[in-house]
């Protein structure tokens, strides 16, 4: 891995000087007027807003050399569990990017966006197929979103039927989202324990079902890389006491082509598209969280759907029993022209191919890491893989310390310290899209710091060591929060956190 | 598959050194009942020629903004977009990169949206800013649930001339903890909230007041006097600023907001059908713990050098749960970066340019149209960008004529508000020229 550390390290806000612009505007080719002679003087700004004052190459040097401080998955491998950073396809950007997508305005009438809309419509086709589900609304933007909307779906459907029941159960394996999410569509969240095994304990499930129980939410496989092997008999203990099936479709990368969500009593599934369908992650978002629902929850969708009448796409608003709308326009459209190409290019083969590739390539690093960490389940995983750093404890290091380590090895840091119920939890996803080479350059770098631990622990906890900055105080950083710029009050002042360029 | 490495030989050996006989002895734990006994129904693989030409098509089939003029505007903008947004923003080491967690392989990001804040907090006057939400109604909405959390109470007034989508997206999250949504009516005549009935309305159990700056009708609110009121009874000010606007209005920290929450996509980002989007949000540093959503802050590393960590995340879902301030998780960082970049090009007077151009194109539009039979202007107080009309011929005929002209009309007010049938909201950027607006005028 390759980083520039001749990078000075200042601030868009510390570079450029007083007068320097990066854009230059057309002058104005209307008759143009005194402001105050159209706006009312007391509504404007006296002092311009405090931006930077940089020249166009000045941005671009900044920005490029900012971006040389990333690691990317078009650089190297993210092991990142329940994240699935597969590649993303060049391609898909490409389609996104086409004009008749890229620069349609959303409230456009539908005669002028046939072509949007029957995109949309596909897509919608293609995840219910995969889902094997009744309809999937593809409004909200990301996964904690599609949740959210779904258990609003929920609670809609029960109180049509004036039923008040308000807990949901969720596996104390569960991502943090879920129980978020739940909460904020006005659930009660009561957690259950995870079995011995990893998986749901049915017997702490019975416990908790009842009267008032609106729903279960469920990640297939669990965030621990293990498939609920009694799927079918949760579904039949959370239908049989009234409440619905969720199932976060965030590990939907080992299912695709393989099972599908309807068919193991799901009435409610959110898919991640920035997961399982390639779409770049962007540093953080945006994502896509399709929402898909059983037949008997269609009315409740949000609002608007796109409908076919076998000519004519239109977007359908009148929908008296739907949730309403979650976002302000359709959707994270962008990212839905690329998980469509993406559906498209692999086909049902090509899906089906995705799930069976990343199991494998994860038990394939399952079989190579087991005598060096302890396994937090003995027996043969889905798409991703938990360790447990306990062994390594043993010798000072911590998991945090290994993921540290790590980073000098050229590889990003697994998923750690989730699922909340492994110790010292180290999460591997490698999906489908990294090569046999590149698992077995990780696992070495893997097995090289599990005899670090042992030799010489103190590379670790002392780790990185050569990545762009070493290893930042996260406790100084929360303590004392400094989350903005602000203007020296002379031209020499640096704050006390800040070391002069010069010095570093 | 060229997107999947593994070969039959690769799949062979792997089994070999899993100790597996086959794939499907990997997948015992799954049902037999519950595989897939056919492949999907499915279209077939495409290569990616045959992929592009059939998207290329679908794409082409569409009436865009790049060989359309654009007058619609009602929450999405056309703007200019510089051209090193796209080149810097898609560069892979930004796009392809998770979610900053290893901050010291992640400084690119989270320096950038800590620049991204800063500049957030200058333009809306406000202390602190989060690192992005998905859109402008999701921030209005969590926007009003932060306010309940601060001041504990339940009930949300919201303006009449807030954007009607977001109005519908801030009912969907209350609807689930079951809070209670006041609507303020806007004066007819002015086509700015009615500052007396919010007066009257506003209560002690009002936890936030939530106005548009500029409103849904392109006109100026009365921020300060919207903050007196909201403050005289203990609730919140909730503004949705354009960021363009900003750039010449006075800010919402400096008028008295207590929250303010946007649309970023002005801020260089392309129309693309309704998103990704960006939601702008930042607050006062008194409430900064109940913020929602990621915040990049300042730090040092083990040697004293400068860099920046994802801070305060106590506040999340990942280790509050259901106690957490938000469920958010994937925010819009890409976007984020894109509106950094932008607002580091236009600079200090870059962005009060466009934001004057703006002022000086639309006027000059609204002049043009209400030349024309039968044209009136809808409302009288000051407009940014956006005003309405009312036409004599009615929305929907101008429309179509508009569009033989290559020209995409504005919104028709009466699907939205059914008293404002026959008026028109016509949004006009720095983008749109004098002739493409006297075209616009001579289809009236």
């Amino acid at each position: 891995m390759l980083y520039f550390l001749s990078m000075d390290n200042l601030l868009i806000f510390e570079r450029g000087t007083p007068g320097r612009a990066g854009v230059d505007m057309p002058a104005c080719d209307v008759p143009e007027r005194q402001i105050s002679e159209l706006i009312p003087e007391a509504y404007l700004r006296t002092v311009p807003p405090g931006l930077p004052e940089v020249s166009e190459p000045e941005l671009v040097r900044h920005y490029t050399g900012l971006s040389r401080l990333n690691y990317s998955v078009d650089s190297n491998f993210y092991p990142l569990g329940s994240c699935t950073m597969k590649y993303n396809p060049k391609v898909n950007d490409d389609a996104a990017a086409l004009s008749g997508f890229d620069s349609l305005h959303p409230l456009q009438s539908e005669e002028t966006t046939q072509g949007a809309l029957r995109l949309m419509y596909e897509l919608e086709q293609c995840l219910k197929e995969i889902g094997g589900l009744a309809r999937v609304s593809l409004q909200p933007a990301a996964g904690a979103g599609g949740e959210f909307t779904g258990m609003l779906i929920v609670r809609a459907y029960l109180e049509a039927r004036g039923d008040r029941r308000d807990k949901v159960i969720i596996p104390d394996s569960a991502h943090g989202t879920n129980p978020a999410s739940a909460h904020l569509a006005g659930f009660h969240v009561l957690e259950v324990k995870s079995g011995a095994d990893g998986l749901v304990d049915l017997s702490e499930l019975r416990k908790l079902v009842g009267p008032d129980t609106a729903g279960f939410m469920l990640t297939v496989p669990n965030t621990l890389g293990l498939f609920e092997k009694d799927i079918v008999e949760i579904a039949r203990i959370i239908h049989g006491a009234g409440g619905l099936m969720y199932m976060d479709g965030a590990n939907m990368n080992a299912l695709v082509g393989l099972v599908r969500p309807g068919d193991m009593g799901f009435d409610v599934v959110h898919f991640n598209l920035h997961k399982t369908f390639s779409t770049p992650h962007g540093g953080g978002g945006p994502g896509a969280g399709p929402v898909g629902v059983s037949e008997a929850l269609v009315p409740y969708l949000p609002a608007p759907t796109v409908e076919f009448d076998g000519t004519r796409y239109r977007l359908d608003n009148d929908r008296p029993h739907s949730v309403g709308r979650v976002q302000a326009f359709n959707g994270n459209f962008g990212v839905l022209v690329r998980a469509y190409a993406y559906i498209r290019s692999l086909g049902p083969d090509g899906l089906a191919a995705v799930s069976e590739n990343a199991i494998i390539n994860a038990n394939y690093l399952l079989a190579r890491l087991r005598g060096h960490y302890q396994l937090a389940h003995e027996r043969h995983c889905m798409h991703e893989v938990v360790f447990s750093g306990h062994r390594q404890k043993e010798h000072g290091v911590h998991t945090r310390d290994i993921a540290k380590r790590l980073l000098d090895h050229g590889f990003y840091a697994p998923t750690v310290y989730f699922p909340l119920v492994v110790e010292e939890a180290i999460m591997i996803e490698p999906t489908e899209t990294e090569t046999r080479q590149t698992l077995d350059a990780f696992v070495d770098a893997m097995i090289s710091i599990a005899n670090e631990a042992e030799a010489s622990p103190d590379v670790l906890t002392s780790a990185p060591h050569t990545t762009p900055v070493a290893r930042l105080d996260e406790t100084l950083a929360a303590r004392r929060p400094v989350i903005r710029y602000r203007k020296p009050l002379t031209p020499h002042w640096r704050s006390p956190l800040t070391p002069s360029p010069l010095s570093s | 598959m060229r997107y999947i490495p593994n070969t039959p030989d690769d799949r062979t050996a792997m089994l070999a050194a899993i100790g597996a006989g086959s794939f499907a002895e990997l997948i015992s734990g799954v049902p037999a009942e519950l595989l897939l006994k056919a492949p999907l129904r499915l279209p077939p693989a495409l290569t990616e020629p045959e992929l592009m030409s059939e998207l290329g098509a679908m794409a082409a089939s569409n009436v865009d903004t790049a060989s359309n003029a654009c007058f619609l505007g009602a929450g999405a903008y056309d703007h200019f977009i510089p051209s090193v947004i796209g080149h810097l923003a898609t560069r892979a080491e930004f796009a392809t990169s998770y979610t900053p967690y290893q901050a010291e392989v992640s400084q690119g990001t989270l320096q950038a949206t800590f620049e991204y804040q800063s500049m957030v907090c200058e333009l809306t006057g406000m202390e602190a800013a989060n690192a992005s939400m998905y859109d402008g109604a999701s921030a209005t909405a969590e926007a009003a649930l932060m306010a309940q959390r601060v001041t504990k109470r339940a009930e949300v007034a919201v303006s009449t001339a807030v954007h009607p989508h977001y109005r519908k997206a801030l009912r969907t999250y209350m609807r689930g903890i079951g809070s209670p949504v006041l609507e303020l009516p806007y004066s007819s005549g002015e086509g700015v909230t009615d500052l007396d009935a919010m007066r009257a309305d506003v209560t002690g159990s009002t936890a936030a007041v939530i106005i548009q700056y500029p409103n849904f009708f392109g006109c100026i609110e009365d921020v300060a006097e919207a903050a007196k009121i909201a403050h005289d009874k203990g609730a919140l000010l909730v503004v949705i600023a354009d960021p363009i606007a900003l750039g010449l209005l006075k800010s919402p920290g400096e008028l008295g907001a207590d929250i303010a929450v946007g649309e970023g996509q002005p801020l260089g980002k392309s129309l693309s059908f309704g998103g990704p989007y960006l939601g702008l949000f930042a607050c006062r540093e008194e409430h900064l713990r109940q913020m929602p959503g990621r915040v990049v802050g300042e730090t040092v590393d083990a040697i004293g050098k400068r860099g920046y960590v994802l801070t305060l995340q106590a506040r999340e879902q990942h280790i509050k749960r259901e106690r957490a301030t938000s469920n958010i998780c994937t925010n819009e960082a890409l976007i984020a970066l894109m509106a950094a970049i932008y607002m580091a090009a236009m600079g200090k007077s870059g962005i009060r340019r466009v934001a004057g151009l703006c002022v000086q194109k639309s006027h000059y539009a609204l002049d043009e149209l209400v030349k024309r039979p039968g044209v009136t202007r809808a409302f009288s107080a000051p407009f940014f960008k956006e005003f309405a009309v009312k036409t004599a011929k009615g929305v929907g005929p101008v429309n179509k004529r508009l569009l033989k002209q290559n020209i995409i009309g504005g919104l028709d007010l009466g699907a939205h508000y059914p008293e404002l049938k026959g008026r028109m909201l016509v949004a006009v950027t720095e983008k749109r020229t004098k002739e493409e607006i006297d075209r616009l005028a001579g289809c009236f």
